[in-house]
């Protein structure tokens, strides 16, 4: 095995609109178990940002603590990371938010990390409307203290060493429907068709953009008693809709197809296509998002596509009101008011 | 039954020298008449300290505001019995009856007739018929309410011959833009002065004469200077979460920002603050926007140190820039809320797991809580590290008599080791962690500045020079040594103790910091007095300076007043500087109110006795 990735790079290989090519957009060498679901995620991603030619030095990569959130290394080398601590990185991505909005904030979470300790942090996160894309690998188990259940193991289901969980599991996408996300999907990380247009209409979307990605663990929940693992996942999947992300400099709206189709325009002009399998499946409703979820659970199905969007909602910085440049670059004449203000401010302590 | 009109146990006479103190009822909107009462004597040009004494609890409760007149400037808590109480509060009306000094007065609300058996003779009762008077004058059941303590003041303003004008125009400075409100309330304060001088002899023998001592000193509390510093400094970011006795710091900064900080063309904000879900998210949002290059902090107490320890780990170790304001207050774990002291030193200092250590600085007055604050900012950014502001419940949120804030326009906030894209394009290669400039201080870069150069991977793991993750031992060691380096480098940044030498020369030094500064001078007096001369040292910041082991070094007892019970600060200047702790003697007060300076003084003295027959037996 190589620790080192090459710098070649073949001079056929494709670029984007930036000249930039996959390579570009790649970390360094997974560490990650051979197999591991949270490594497709990472190709996902970058395939998505190098499609949309996001200039890789304007996205943050944020992640708490987990085998989930050491996945950020493993992709856009060239963008800054921040392996925050376990659960508390939806905290650390708002004041990092706040701080510069013009940034993408991607950020890797766990079901460790946003489902038990972070669980307060990612309900508060979600009802801020922060401008970011919130990734679960949720594999439903604990993998770098070996195999633990978490919160979001299903009831029933029984970890490597035999124990069950006893308890109710958490679903991290009703979690969101319900606290007002407004971009929330689900999708299944070993199907790369369905998780590329997804997340690069997560990074489109201006708000809150949150994506559960069902990831089985290769190494401590891959056994007949999960409900997590590869061939669990495959057998019960249902996709509610196939979603293709179409960027807006690409294709006119007057050309999309009618019937079957349903074309959301995001903010910056970009076109969601989503093509209804249930011709009752409604993006805008999110009360029916929370039920189909529910129903296809009882049916021992995990309902994966994007669940619902609203393109309309605004993000935390507009419901605050604050200044088009952002906080870091505000320069100190804006800032402080002088001498003058404070003599006024003295007087009228006396 | 008495007769309420009488003042006839003989005074000694003071003037601009004793203690007035309001019982009042939590929620009744006593504390600005009370406020009026203080900030007239400073009108008057007499140094006046006004301290609330209140309860964890919103309404109903007893609550004080103890004012002390001094024309020496001894302005900390005196003790000891009040020379005058205004008994406004019948829950706690024996134990103020109680509180007033032998010859004292009590001044109370006489609609209703004191039971016979609360009457002590030796002292004087000055009954006035507020309720009475505010139910004949007042229709509005609210005015009722809130007049009762204005009348108050006004029977004061006659009684210690305050003079009434000073009022007046406090009056209309409080509600200047309000103005149906001015007419009402000097109506009320005019209630008051003439009932007073129509059945008082007034003024009384304890009477305020006016001075010049006052100067360009304002009146205001540690936490306005606190917030205001924030602004000052450039903190553009905050998140927060409401804790006594630091919820005023967030308010006052984002009351200032909603006054200084909007962009009149676009009505947008140049600030942004975020009232967290809880502490940890606080910190957690201060570290994120410092990470991303803007002046961040947050605000908190006691326990909301405990629930922040893990991620100041992280902000010393990843190097990330943080500016903490901690108005500490009695603990330990709920402890007293509303009760101040000085015992989150070493908590701070120390705070997380692993060999972690936080530069601290200790204002001790509304001037220097603005100074501090505005500073940390810049020290912070500079050195990349948490920077902690050690205020308390009394400096934060009673009102002091202080020197007015200072901003000097030619002061340019130092944002400390940045790299531009310019310099990025300029350089071969970039270590986030490199020691280029063998300070213990290494450049920074901010995400969204070069393409190609200086992004980096943050993280609480170990990593090497080029912040890549490595657990070999050498990378760990070197790093945690550079950062010794840094903490080594941060002492000559802060802020050095403030050294002042008696006028005789003594081997006694008193140390001490924060709000303990507010005894201390009157402490000097008395031991001064008895005929010992004491040096005095200020601690100002930590880590200490060599200022501070030269100063032991040069006294042969040393005395280190202080606010808790384990003498944190003596541990601290003992472990950090390889003193013997018993070199310090520790002078310690932990009831959860100010330390006095009798109690300071009788503690060196009763220590010195001690001291004396072993001498003699040597």
């Amino acid at each position: 095995m190589s620790f080192a990735k090459s710098k070649f790079r073949h001079k056929a290989l494709p670029v984007n609109d930036l000249g930039l090519t996959y390579r570009d957009y790649e970390g360094a060498i997974s560490t990650l178990c051979a197999g591991c679901g949270h490594d497709s995620i990472s190709s996902a991603i970058i395939h998505a940002c190098a499609e949309l030619s996001i200039e890789p030095h304007k996205i943050a990569k944020m992640s708490g603590i987990g085998c989930s959130s050491k996945a950020p290394t493993y992709f856009l080398s060239n963008s800054h990371g921040f392996n925050t601590v376990h659960g508390r990185m939806p905290s650390v991505t708002t004041g990092a938010n706040m701080a510069n909005k013009d940034l993408t904030y991607l950020a890797m979470s766990g079901d460790g990390d946003s489902a038990s300790i972070g669980l307060g942090q990612f309900a508060h996160v979600v009802r801020r409307q922060l401008n970011m894309v919130y990734m679960v690998a949720n594999n439903g188990v604990y993998g770098l203290t070996k195999g633990q259940l978490a919160a979001t193991s299903d009831r029933g289901v029984k970890n490597k060493v035999g124990d069950t969980s006893l308890f109710n599991d958490i679903d991290l996408c009703t979690m969101a429907l319900q606290l007002g996300a407004s971009f929330v999907a689900r999708c299944f990380s070993g199907d790369k068709a369905q998780l590329v247009p997804i997340i690069k209409a997560a990074i489109a979307h201006q708000g809150f953009a949150f994506i559960d990605i069902i990831s089985p663990c290769v190494t401590f929940n891959n056994h007949p008693g999960s409900t997590r693992s590869y061939d669990y996942v495959q057998e019960h999947v249902t996709t509610g809709a196939v979603t293709d992300f179409v960027p807006t400099r690409e294709e006119i709206t007057a050309q999309i197809p009618e019937g079957e189709f349903e074309d959301i325009c995001l903010h910056d002009g970009s076109i969601l296509r989503i093509h209804k399998l249930d011709k009752d499946y409604d993006t805008s409703n999110r009360l029916k998002a929370m039920t189909d979820v529910e129903e296809h659970k009882q049916r021992g199905e995990i309902l994966t596509g994007l669940l619902y969007l609203d393109p309309t909602a605004s993000t935390f910085h507009e419901l605050n009101n604050t200044a088009d440049t952002p906080m870091n670059q505000v320069k100190q004449d804006l800032l402080c008011p002088g001498e003058r203000v404070l003599g006024t401010i003295n007087d009228s302590f006396r | 039954m008495i007769n309420n009109n009488a003042a006839t146990i003989n005074t000694t006479s003071k003037v601009n020298d004793f203690v007035v103190k309001f019982a009042n009822t939590n929620g009744t909107g006593s504390a600005s008449a009370n406020n009026m009462f203080a900030k007239a004597i400073m009108r008057m040009g007499i140094p006046v300290s006004a301290k609330n004494i209140f309860p964890s609890n919103i309404q109903g409760s007893p609550t004080w505001y103890e004012v002390r007149l001094n024309e020496n400037e001894f302005l900390g808590r005196r003790g000891g019995k009040t020379e005058i109480i205004v008994a406004m509060n019948a829950q706690s009306f024996i134990a103020d009856i109680e509180d007033v000094a032998p010859g004292g007065y009590l001044l109370f609300d006489s609609s209703k007739q004191i039971p016979e058996q609360l009457l002590r003779d030796d002292i004087n009762y000055l009954g006035i018929p507020i309720s009475a008077i505010c139910l004949k004058e007042f229709q509005n059941p609210r005015q009722r309410q809130l007049f009762k303590n204005v009348i108050y003041v006004g029977a004061l303003a006659a009684l210690l011959d305050i003079e009434f004008g000073v009022l007046k125009t406090l009056v209309g400075d409080q509600f200047k833009g309000k103005e149906k409100l001015i007419t009402p309330n000097v109506y009320a304060l005019e209630l008051g002065f003439q009932y007073a001088n129509n059945n008082f002899s007034c003024p009384l023998n304890y009477k305020v004469e006016r001075r010049d001592l006052i100067g360009n000193r304002i009146m205001v509390d540690g936490n306005t200077g606190s917030g205001l510093g924030a602004v000052y400094g450039g903190a553009t970011v905050v998140g927060w979460y409401p804790i006594t006795p630091s919820t005023s710091v967030v308010e006052k900064f984002a009351s200032y920002c909603q006054r200084l900080r909007i962009d009149p063309a676009t009505g947008k904000k140049n600030f942004a603050i975020v009232q967290a879900e809880d502490e940890l998210a606080a910190i957690g949002m201060a570290i994120g926007a410092g990470w991303n290059g803007a002046r961040a902090f947050t605000a908190t107490s006691g326990p909301g140190i405990s629930l922040m320890a893990e991620f100041l780990g992280l902000a010393y170790f990843a190097e990330i820039p943080l500016v903490l304001i901690n108005i500490q207050r009695a603990g330990p774990s709920t402890g007293m809320p509303t009760r101040t002291q000085q015992s989150d030193v070493l908590a701070c200092a120390y705070a997380s797991h692993g060999d972690t250590k936080h530069v601290l600085l200790f204002p001790e007055s509304p001037s220097e809580c603005f100074e501090h604050s505005a500073l940390a900012f810049d020290l912070s950014d500079r050195l990349q590290t948490p920077v902690i502001i050690m205020s308390d419940l009394d400096l934060g949120m009673n009102d002091h008599l202080s020197a007015p804030f200072i901003w000097n326009d030619k002061q340019k906030y130092d944002l400390g080791k940045v790299l531009s894209i310019r310099e990025l394009d300029n350089m071969e290669s970039f270590g986030r962690y490199r020691d280029v400039d063998g300070d213990g201080i290494c450049y920074r870069t901010f995400a969204g500045t070069h393409p190609n150069k200086g992004a980096f991977f943050t993280r609480g793991t170990s990593r090497n020079e080029d912040a890549i993750y490595s657990e070999k031992s050498a990378d760990y060691v070197k790093n945690m040594e550079r950062l010794e380096r840094k903490f080594s480098t941060a002492a000559t940044l802060i802020p050095k103790a403030e050294i002042s030498s008696g006028l005789q020369n003594t081997q006694i030094g008193l140390i001490y910091y924060g709000s303990t500064a507010q005894a201390i001078s009157e402490a000097k007096h008395i031991l001064h007095k008895q005929g010992i001369p004491v040096d005095l040292m200020r601690i100002k910041g930590f880590p200490f300076g060599s200022e501070i082991e030269k100063f032991i070094d040069q006294h042969e007892q040393i005395f280190v007043i202080e606010q808790n019970r384990d003498a944190q600060m003596r541990t601290l200047i003992s472990t950090e500087l390889n003193i013997d702790p018993n070199r310090l003697t520790p002078v310690l007060c932990f009831d959860g109110l100010s330390i006095t300076a009798k109690q300071i003084s009788s503690d060196i003295i009763h220590e010195i006795e001690q001291q004396i027959p072993n001498q003699e037996v040597v």
